[in-house]
């Protein structure tokens, strides 16, 4: 290669590494760091360095070796940071229940005796008990996949075999279910709405298009928390939408249109519209003209011209909508925690919880990974359908 | 002429939008079987009439009928009337054969009948071959082909094109022109066919309507149009003209004379045209103009060369008698012109044709 191209090639990095680096500090780096998050389990592994050498030797169903043993009491003996210690055993009790009592009257035990081999058995008679052991090997293995099962409530159990959690513990499917189901209503309301919206701006122009398009894209100019505190004016009990339809008589009482799946449904679809109108407005602006008057010298009557020209071919654009509207639904945080009942959280605010409420990164991790998959799955289907439509050409 | 059953009529329709009147009291019958081109520069109401015609446009005035029955209440899909459309408008996600199937399609023709009527309408325009391609996959003249078998599968008596070759390049544009003309003759069909190119229209047409601001300035076969053009925006329209002024001065059965504005006569052949004031024009054809000193005629000029300029099939020569310019067109192998030269011009008094001032 000749050193001029060679330099050009070097500007041209030069060119794109702020670019680069902003997408592997933002983006690349937390999205790695979330997703290890989720699998990661050190706490264990730093606590008891000497323990984690020995745990691979062990077959975890047998009596544990003495070697395991002695290096855990070494661990124990060497550990001088109060707050790593706490952590483990934090960790250990989550394992299996009784760790705490178990652990303070060890480490007084491991206090009281610095030197040579300590009898555990004699300490306290837990440590007889092949399942606290198993839980110790465990708890040094730096990688686990109990938060990705916890957030599809399963567990490992005792013989290490994946099982599901009992119905009442945990109900992330139930929220990861309920958070699809919003997001494909919602994802069907935009469409059902956005395209016909979309063919009248396509159909007019001058101002009454600038206006069409001006409407559609006004809730995109405000703040969501303002639309969504708008919504709950309107919907409220006393709100507008009830008051007129009381004061007209239509309805004896205040329907309930807020504080449950249906508001939230309403708000979500006003607020994702754009997202489903802008690109069939776009698709449709790309048809000829002259399509629809062809179908009508061919023969066709308008609704036949309709489902056979303009709808398969707007179509394009309602799918790439759908993806829009269906991937920004299901990350949906604030409408449904403001707008929604308690049976109307959806996925995001258990992660918030998780994240902020109670500081468990692996649990946050692990959900926000089964969003992300849940996503990029669609978004290939998406990817195989449109390359499928391309190719056909 | 006798009226056959399915001929056009068009009875004082005209077309505004707003104030403008884009076609003003049209009056126009068009005979089946005939190839009739609408020709004219962009807004002289030509496109609209095909539209008025085609039920995409309605009317502000008067009536559209074929044979004994009105069309124009009826809407585009009721009217039966071939349409090949100026970019072709083929449907872009369909295949080539679901195009041409489509108004057997939308007849409810049953599926077998459908599927032979499409492959001879294919093979008609040789893309048999390309049945199961998509229109993007063909090229300019295929889509036209394909549009054109489209417009013919469902045997319509009546086709209209809307500057169906415009976009095609020259030598295309030409194989075109005949493949139409071929299949106007062999079908049967009345065709009514818009263009803004006259030498498009010369060549394919039966009669040509040339249009001005919504009216037709003259109609009539392509001879009729180019030899005897009855105004001043037909002659310079259809090809190129010496248009030269002057006075009436005498007519007969032989001919007449018609004195210059800048002195001197020219004898044109027998018209029936007397004007009121005496003022007419005179028309000249820039072929019909011989060169060369042994130009020997009636009307004979001496001039000079101001250029020449070489064409390849011919030369184009302006001229400059002191009283009017021509311009000359000459074989290129007769002789050399170059600005300056003196040179004797003539045209036979049948190749001057008068026209209204």
């Amino acid at each position: 290669m000749s050193e001029t191209s060679l330099k050009g090639r070097l500007g041209a990095l030069a060119l794109v590494a702020p670019l680069v680096l902003f997408l592997a500090i933002f983006f690349a780096w937390p999205l790695v760091s979330m997703l290890k998050e989720s699998v990661s389990d050190p706490v264990g592994s730093h606590a008891f360095p000497l323990t984690a050498a020995v745990a691979g030797d062990w077959d975890r169903q047998s009596e544990p070796p003495e070697a395991l043993k002695q290096a855990f009491v070494d661990d124990l003996r060497a550990i001088d940071d109060q707050q790593l210690l706490g952590d483990a055993v934090r960790r250990l009790n989550s394992a299996q229940n009784g760790f705490r009592t178990l652990m303070s009257r060890t480490i007084r035990a491991v206090e009281e005796q610095p030197e040579g081999p300590l009898d555990l058995v004699a300490v306290d008679r837990r440590w007889a008990d092949v399942r606290f052991w198993r839980a110790v090997a465990d708890s040094t293995n730096p990688y686990t996949d109990r938060y990705l099962l916890a957030a599809l409530d399963y567990e490992r159990d005792a013989s290490g075999r994946i099982s599901a959690l009992p119905a009442e513990t945990s109900a992330n499917t139930a929220i990861l279910l309920r958070t699809l189901g919003i997001g494909a209503v919602v994802t069907l309301a935009c469409a059902l709405i956005g395209l016909p919206y979309a063919m009248l701006v396509a159909s007019v122009d001058g101002w009454k298009r600038q206006v069409l398009l001006g409407a559609v894209l006004l809730p995109l100019w405000t703040s969501l928390l303002v639309r969504t505190a708008a919504w709950f004016i309107l919907l409220q009990e006393q709100g507008l939408i009830n008051d007129t339809l009381m004061s007209l008589g239509l309805i004896g009482s205040p329907l309930p249109l807020i504080f449950n799946r249906l508001g939230v449904v309403i708000a979500m679809t006003h607020v994702l519209l754009p997202f489903m109108v802008l690109p069939i407005y776009s698709v449709l602006l790309s048809i000829p003209r002259n399509l629809m008057p062809a179908a009508a010298s061919l023969g066709a009557p308008p609704w036949r011209a309709f489902l056979r020209v303009l709808l398969p071919l707007s179509l394009r654009g309602v799918v790439s909508g759908s993806l829009l509207v269906f991937m920004t639904a299901i990350g949906y945080y604030i409408t449904p925690a403001l707008i929604g009942g308690a049976q109307d959280q959806m996925i995001s605010s258990v992660i918030a919880f998780y994240a902020i409420g109670s500081a468990n990164w692996g649990m946050a991790g692990a959900l926000g990974a089964i969003l992300l998959v849940a996503t990029l799955a669609l978004y290939t289907v998406y990817g195989r359908l449109s390359a499928d439509r391309a190719g056909g050409r | 002429m006798p009226l056959s059953q399915s001929n056009i009529r068009f009875e004082k329709v005209s077309k505004a939008y707003g104030t403008l009147r884009v076609v003003d009291d049209l009056d126009l019958t068009i005979d089946e079987g005939e190839f009739l081109s609408l020709l004219g520069p962009s807004g002289s109401g030509k496109t609209t009439i095909l539209m008025m015609l085609a039920g995409f446009e309605a009317p502000s005035g008067g009536t559209i009928s074929v044979g004994s029955q009105r069309i124009d209440p009826l809407p585009p899909h009721r009217r039966n009337m071939g349409v090949v459309f100026q970019n072709y408008a083929l449907f872009p996600h369909m295949s080539v054969a679901a195009n041409v199937a489509f108004p057997l399609e939308m007849r409810g023709t049953p599926r077998l009948e459908i599927d032979s009527k499409v492959a001879r309408a294919l093979d008609m325009v040789q893309l048999g071959a390309m049945k199961d391609r998509r229109p993007a996959q063909l090229s300019g003249g295929q889509q036209q082909r394909v549009a054109l078998a489209r417009a013919l599968v469902f045997e319509p008596s009546v086709v209209l094109m809307d500057e169906p070759l415009g976009a095609l390049d020259k030598q295309l544009r030409e194989q075109m022109q005949l493949d139409i003309r071929a299949l106007h003759k062999r079908l049967g069909l009345t065709i009514v066919f818009v263009t803004h190119d006259q030498s498009e229209a010369l060549t394919m047409s039966d009669r040509i309507a040339v249009f001005n601001r919504g009216k037709i300035e003259q109609i009539g076969t392509p001879r009729e149009i180019y030899d005897q053009p009855r105004s001043r925006f037909v002659a310079q329209f259809i090809g190129e003209t010496n248009l030269v002024e002057g006075t009436l001065a005498e007519a007969g059965d032989a001919g007449a004379t018609v004195k210059l504005e800048g002195g001197g006569t020219i004898r044109v052949q027998p018209s029936d045209l007397r004007p009121e004031a005496g003022r007419i024009l005179v028309s000249v054809r820039p072929e019909r103009i011989r060169l060369g000193p042994d130009a020997a005629s009636e009307n004979a000029y001496p001039a000079t060369v101001t250029d020449a300029v070489y064409h390849g099939d011919h030369l184009r020569i302006q001229l400059d008698n002191g009283a009017f310019g021509f311009v000359a067109k000459a074989d290129r192998k007769t002789a050399e012109f170059n600005p300056g030269d003196r040179v004797m011009v003539s045209f036979a008094p049948s190749d001057c044709w008068m026209l209204p001032a």
